[in-house]
């Protein structure tokens, strides 16, 4: 009997340490090596970041919000922009996607840790301490000439702007040194994440039975080996320039500014879908439990991750059509641009195939996922209208653009991380997230989020340049700029409710039990939250949806698989 | 309602060590690819001398260690994996005495280069690309080699048995890795470069 084989377990017996003291509990926090314990410490640190990030935004929108301001001086406003997209896209989506990973996978391939535990550790220490190293420059960052104090740079960190020259001071290598180490634990979480995919799976667990969440981790896992590391020679080569006189960007002896944008986005673009197939890979998981129907189309989902994967990997210099390149090569990277929309495309009708005729269940899960079906798939137009080289060359370095990764970035990402969150936080602490601080929560967060980013590309197309600290009043620019001003006003009021909301239902909120969605992963059969070996009994699955097998074994999945 | 086929198959999936080992094996070489590309690319760019051609000789004899040590390492292993410890310890040695004697003769090639042809870091675009593309080889080599001496001081403590031949294969993987490197890095450096 396949039940004979997945038995739903208890717990075994462990009497719960109580009474245990603040000292020990921080000691117990800080040597574990358990995967669970380190992806709520990479989430609870993406949050934390979440905030700093969200703040210097806010910073930025006081400024913005009408013409000649003088809240903060141009070189904080410079600060702001680097720090924010630093922060957000190291420490904050890097943290949360690892955190989502390392505390789901194992779990959905049925095995009691990571490949390796004490990997996964450092992977976790060292991107914090990259994260810290970053904040540390707004007081270690003054220099020899107590010039600057925080980098300044902008996220991409164009040469010649950051030789030494242009950037006096340490603030920059700040920047370098801690983006380099975050790197490092994001390779070592990579490669613990693959190799936890391919060499631990449970027994029965072929390729064809994982998960989606765990075949799109694997792929993102896979990227990130190919992806982080040119940053990391790139850094390695900036740091060369800095501190030992050489000239990899220095155009004056022969170097060249443009290699170091190309070494950049070989690595930048990919990592947007780094950090986007994690996303789908929650959006594949939430979608079809709440449609009360497996996953539509399963081997071509996996086909287009793969596909997305691959095709990702060469259209980095649509970051670089206003630089003059060839026209074959604005060719090339124009159409492979447009190419990743087709398996992107394939994968957003997939999941309406999921929810046609199924059953929806509008809860919050299902209600960030599908704002963040609508908000991707626009997402994705305004990204193919920019990869048309001519059309880029008009608005690139606008509004519109920022406008165009942002409804990526927070549209898309981390709707579906909110998605994930509201998802597996009773898995994760056992406590059910209030439902209706939830549903304000979603609905302050998709009102504010479309009063922002929607109304920010009309000052993009008006023709308002990104990075400026100000602006003169009479371009038509003030009342957009007010409003979308005013949008991040409510995603901060939705992001209190969301904490609250946390807070609140951890100590107050109804317990959850195994299964509160009556899902069908292996990660619902264990207690919440788990215990710290997983699975008192390595189960054996059968087909996707294993614990579909279990409860309805007179219908069971691997008859028809 | 019929049985349900549960034929216990055997589950076997590939070792954790290797698999890991292939993945940073990845992330390395593409670490590497970067600053191979960074090297063609500037090739002939530098705008003062010296010039590749005026001061790089061919590192032949170097070459040649670093290659057969792939040999005695892979050697090394099947002696540790059938338990003959005494042909292990020699063959280990052998490829710990040979990467040795290529880091070297690196330190050696840059002694002259510093020194007599007067090319540093900082000199020009070619002494950049070429110091960090061979340093960062030669910061390879000094990793396995670390590792190396450390299984090599293991063994003669009698600590390393047969049971560990996973293991130190894992390792061996990088060690060849460190040598597949050296063949790209020598062929863009010395042959193409020069």
């Amino acid at each position: 009997m396949a039940s004979d084989s997945l038995p739903i377990q208890g717990a075994i017996g462990l009497p719960r340490e109580s009474g245990s003291t603040w000292p020990a509990t921080l000691h117990e926090w800080v040597i574990t090596v358990d995967h669970k314990k380190l992806g709520l410490m990479y989430i609870g640190m993406a949050l934390l970041f979440l905030v700093i990030g969200g703040i210097e935004a806010s910073i930025m929108r006081v400024q913005l919000a009408v013409a000649h301001a003088n809240f903060v001086s141009p070189e904080v406003f410079n600060r702001m922009f680097t720090m924010h997209g630093t922060t957000m896209i190291f420490f904050v989506a890097m943290p949360a996607v690892f955190g989502f990973g390392v505390y789901l996978v194992p779990l959905m391939i049925g095995t009691r840790d990571m490949a390796f535990p004490r990997l996964n550790a450092w992977g976790f220490w060292i991107t914090l301490f990259g994260g810290v190293l970053l904040y540390f420059s707004f007081i270690g960052g003054d220099g020899l000439y107590g010039a600057g104090n925080a980098p300044d740079v902008g996220w991409w960190a164009y040469a010649p702007l950051t030789s030494t020259a242009f950037s006096k001071g340490h603030s920059t290598d700040y920047w370098t040194i801690a983006v380099l180490i975050a790197g490092f634990g994001s390779v070592a979480t990579g490669v613990n994440l693959a190799t936890t995919i391919v060499t631990m799976r449970c027994p029965g667990m072929t390729a064809g039975r994982m998960p989606l969440l765990v075949w799109l981790y694997l792929v993102m896992s896979g990227m990130v080996l190919f992806t982080i590391t040119p940053l990391t020679a790139a850094q390695l080569m900036l740091m060369v320039d800095r501190y030992l006189g050489g000239h990899f960007f220095d155009t004056q002896a022969g170097g060249s500014a443009v290699i170091w944008m190309h070494f950049f986005w070989i690595f930048g673009h990919p990592e947007v879908y780094v950090l986007i197939i994690p996303a789908f890979a929650f959006i594949s998981e939430i979608v079809p439990v709440f449609s009360r129907k497996p996953i539509f189309g399963y081997p071509i989902m996996v086909a287009a991750t793969v596909a997305i994967g691959f095709v990702s990997m060469s259209v980095w210099a649509h970051h670089m059509f206003t630089v003059g390149m060839a026209s074959y090569s604005n060719a090339f990277f124009v159409l492979t641009t447009m190419a990743v929309g087709i398996p992107t495309g394939i994968k957003i009708f997939n999941w309406l195939g999921t929810m046609w005729g199924g059953k929806i269940h509008y809860r919050v899960p299902m209600m960030f996922a599908l704002g963040f079906l609508f908000q991707f798939l626009i997402a994705g137009l305004t990204g193919i209208m920019l990869s048309a080289a001519p059309f880029n060359w008009q608005l690139s370095g606008s509004y519109f653009v920022v406008a165009h990764f942002h409804y990526v970035i927070v549209g898309g990402i981390l709707f579906s991380l909110f998605g994930a969150f509201y998802y597996w936080f009773p898995k994760m602490t056992g406590m059910m997230l209030n439902e209706t601080l939830g549903k304000w929560h979603f609905w302050l967060f998709a009102i504010g989020f479309h009063v922002t980013f929607d109304l920010m590309h009309i000052p993009g197309i008006l023709g308002m340049p990104r990075r400026i600290y100000t602006y003169e009043p009479g371009r038509g620019w003030e009342q957009w700029n007010l409003m979308v001003s005013l949008g991040a006003l409510l995603q901060a009021a939705a992001i209190l409710c969301f904490v609250v909301n946390m807070i609140w239902s951890y100590f107050r909120g109804r317990p959850a039990g195994n299964d509160p969605w009556d899902a069908w992963t292996l990660e619902w059969s264990v207690p919440s939250p788990p215990p710290v070996y997983n699975f008192a009994v390595i189960p054996e699955v059968l087909s996707r949806r294993p614990l579909w097998d279990v409860k309805h074994p007179e219908d069971p999945d691997w008859k028809y698989e | 309602m019929s049985a349900i086929p549960v034929a216990i198959r055997p589950w076997t999936l590939p070792s954790r060590g290797r698999v890991g080992m292939l993945c940073l094996i990845v992330a390395e070489a593409a670490i590497f690819t970067i600053f191979v590309v960074a090297y063609i690319f500037y090739l002939g760019k530098s705008v003062s001398g010296p010039t590749p051609q005026q001061v790089l000789d061919i590192p032949i004899f170097n070459t040649i260690c670093l290659l057969s040590s792939s040999l005695t390492i892979h050697f090394a292993d099947r002696a540790l994996d059938r338990g003959q410890m005494v042909p292990f310890q020699i063959f280990w040695f052998l490829t710990f005495a040979l990467g040795a004697i290529f880091l070297a003769g690196t330190g050696m090639e840059w002694h002259r280069l510093i020194y007599t042809a007067g090319l540093t870091i900082s000199t020009n675009l070619f002494g950049t690309t070429y110091y960090s593309l061979v340093g960062l080889h030669a910061l390879h080599v000094t990793f396995g080699l670390l590792g190396l001496g450390l299984v090599m001081v293991l063994a003669l403590a009698s600590k390393l048995k047969q049971e560990h031949a996973g293991r130190v294969g894992v390792f061996s993987l990088y060690w060849h890795f460190v040598d597949a490197v050296w063949v790209v890095v020598f062929t863009v450096v010395y042959i193409i470069g020069r």
